[in-house]
């Protein structure tokens, strides 16, 4: 932000020392110190490991740490090849449902009648079981990608509509009531004040959404898939590969939190005037 | 150049016509709810030269504020004519520079791209605008700010920005809306005295909403006082203090002391306000 700012219109005063509040560099001090949770998570690691040391726990009930890592080593190219179909459908379903979300939003944030009219039916069509209807798209669109993604889009929607309708809303009243004395049109007004305005609530949306169309992709695969992580999973539980069938959560989990992260910088980049991302003391 | 420019910038016609800048008559504002129906503003006459610094006082609630957004065009009237530089006032004017109490910045943006928010909304020439914002920096006192982000900024320097954002396109009357009733003692009265050496310097037409008797004497050249329910104008006065005006000798002067003792009775009898 300050980089773009200092390539704006040069001027004599441009270069002059800002001297209020110091210069904040970013990302100096990230709020997400990775230190704490890596330490617990090699807790978590010794743990597991040490409950499954003494035969304690029979293998297939609870794999060891070992046993998984050569799941993973074992079996590489084949996880890779699901995860790839996984990752597809996730990211797949969750642009289809950040587009058509924030359009939404966009709509009903305008249109008090479209508001009327659809609100009721994305609040029932979020509250229907996701998995309950999966077998249903398999029906209609077969066994391939477009049943899997759907429910990826189903999960991802509903967030993305709520925070865009909640962050569109979020702009200052007298900030609208001032464009209407600049003459500006509505389009403008809309680019300038209000989706900027809207984007933090947005984009924490959008990151639920993305750790939930993981969920979604997964759920469709379970319905019925020959590929995927969902179908790597099935195939692991009929098996009793209880190490394959961790290897591929693992994978799921670290899907679903990559994901997350992209957003998390994409707001550092985005929204850096937001409270939530100015360097805290 | 710059009287075309300014002419593009506030959708005028080339040639101003005469006249008083705002002009009010018989004017009704009523807010209507469920329950019931609030007379906002009753009966209001009133008429701003070219070149007055008006200031409005009056309790919580007498409507002052409203009067200022009829001059607008941001509040509809029930009955009355409303003119701004002889044009009847029907919605939202382009012709006025408005700033409220708060100081309602993009929070996304610095202070310089804040005060030129005006020309982008307005499709100002850019080279114009880069330079009158400079300009304006210059006078509000801003400068070493342009870069600093709203959150930087205290209170006072958050409303110099939008003061500034009211200025940019020129306006022919400056619109203030309690414009310093958020900040502390001190500065309100820093900005006083910076606002009135603006308007001493440019003679522009600034009509100001304030509950604080000492800045509505100390700034206007005329003051109306307004009482509530319904909001009328009880009185008015020409503050008769001519020249620049430095604060403390002011604040002394007996002409200040006569006007601001008359409108703190005025308003104890309507109400109680500072």
């Amino acid at each position: 932000m300050t980089q773009q700012a200092e390539q704006a219109p040069p001027t004599p005063r441009a270069r002059t020392p800002k001297p209020s509040g110091g210069t904040r560099g970013r990302g100096a001090q990230s709020p997400y110190t990775l230190a704490y949770p890596l330490a617990f998570l090699a807790l978590l690691l010794v743990a597991w490991f040490l409950v499954t040391l003494g035969g304690l726990v029979a293998p297939y009930i609870l794999p060891s740490p070992v046993d998984t890592w050569k799941a993973f080593t074992d079996n590489a190219a084949y996880l890779w090849t699901h995860t790839l179909v996984t990752t597809m459908e996730t990211v797949v379903g969750f642009v289809i449902a950040a587009v058509v979300g924030v359009l939404v939003a966009v709509f009903m944030v305008y249109s008090p009648t479209l508001e009327r009219t659809f609100y009721p039916l994305i609040l029932f069509a979020q509250v229907i079981p996701k998995i309950a209807i999966a077998p249903l798209f398999v029906v209609w669109l077969g066994f391939g990608a477009s049943p899997k993604i759907l429910v990826a889009v189903l999960m991802a929607f509903f967030p993305v509509v709520i925070s865009g309708i909640s962050g569109l809303r979020s702009v200052d009243p007298e900030l609208l009531e001032l464009t209407s004395t600049m003459g500006a049109s509505r389009l403008k007004t809309f680019w300038k004040v209000r989706f900027p305005a809207a984007l933090p609530e947005l984009l924490s949306g959008l990151k639920i959404a993305a750790t939930l169309a993981v969920t979604g992709a997964v759920v469709g695969e379970f319905v019925g898939a020959n590929s995927g992580l969902g179908y790597v999973i099935l195939q692991a539980n009929g098996n009793i590969d209880t190490a394959m069938l961790f290897a591929a959560l693992i994978i799921m989990s670290a899907l679903g939190v990559l994901l997350f992260a992209i957003i998390h910088v994409a707001e550092m980049f985005l929204i850096p005037w937001h409270a939530s991302h100015r360097n805290r003391g | 150049m710059y009287a075309g420019t300014a002419d593009r910038a506030t959708g005028s016609e080339p040639s101003m016509p005469e006249g008083p800048m705002v002009d009010l008559h018989g004017v009704d504002v009523t807010f209507e709810s469920k329950a019931r129906t609030v007379h906002a503003l009753s009966a209001i006459d009133l008429t701003i030269e070219r070149g007055e610094f008006l200031t409005i006082a009056g309790p919580s609630g007498c409507g002052k504020s409203t009067l200022l957004r009829v001059v607008a065009g941001l509040t509809a009237t029930a009955a009355g004519e409303v003119a701004l530089r002889g044009t009847p006032v029907v919605g939202p004017r382009r012709d006025v520079g408005f700033v409220f109490q708060r100081a309602a910045l993009l929070d996304w943006r610095n202070a310089r791209d804040n005060i030129l928010f005006q020309a982008e909304m307005r499709g100002l020439p850019k080279v114009w605008a880069r330079r009158r914002a400079d300009e304006l920096i210059e006078m509000t006192g801003l400068t070493g700010f342009e870069k600093a982000m709203p959150f930087e900024l205290s209170g006072g320097m958050q409303q110099r920005v939008s003061l500034c954002r009211a200025l940019l396109h020129e306006p022919d009357v400056l619109l203030m809306d309690e414009p310093f009733g958020a900040l502390d003692a001190l500065t309100r009265e820093n900005m006083n005295v910076e606002l009135r050496r603006i308007w001493e310097a440019t003679g522009m037409t600034v009509v100001l909403v304030t509950h604080s008797v000492a800045e509505a004497v100390y700034l206007a050249s005329r003051a109306v006082v307004m009482g509530p329910r319904p909001g009328r104008i009880i009185e008015e006065f020409t503050v008769g203090i001519p020249g620049h005006r430095e604060y403390e000798p002011t604040l002394e002067n007996p002409e200040f002391h006569r006007i601001a003792g008359r409108i703190r009775e005025l308003l104890g009898s309507t109400a109680t306000a500072d």
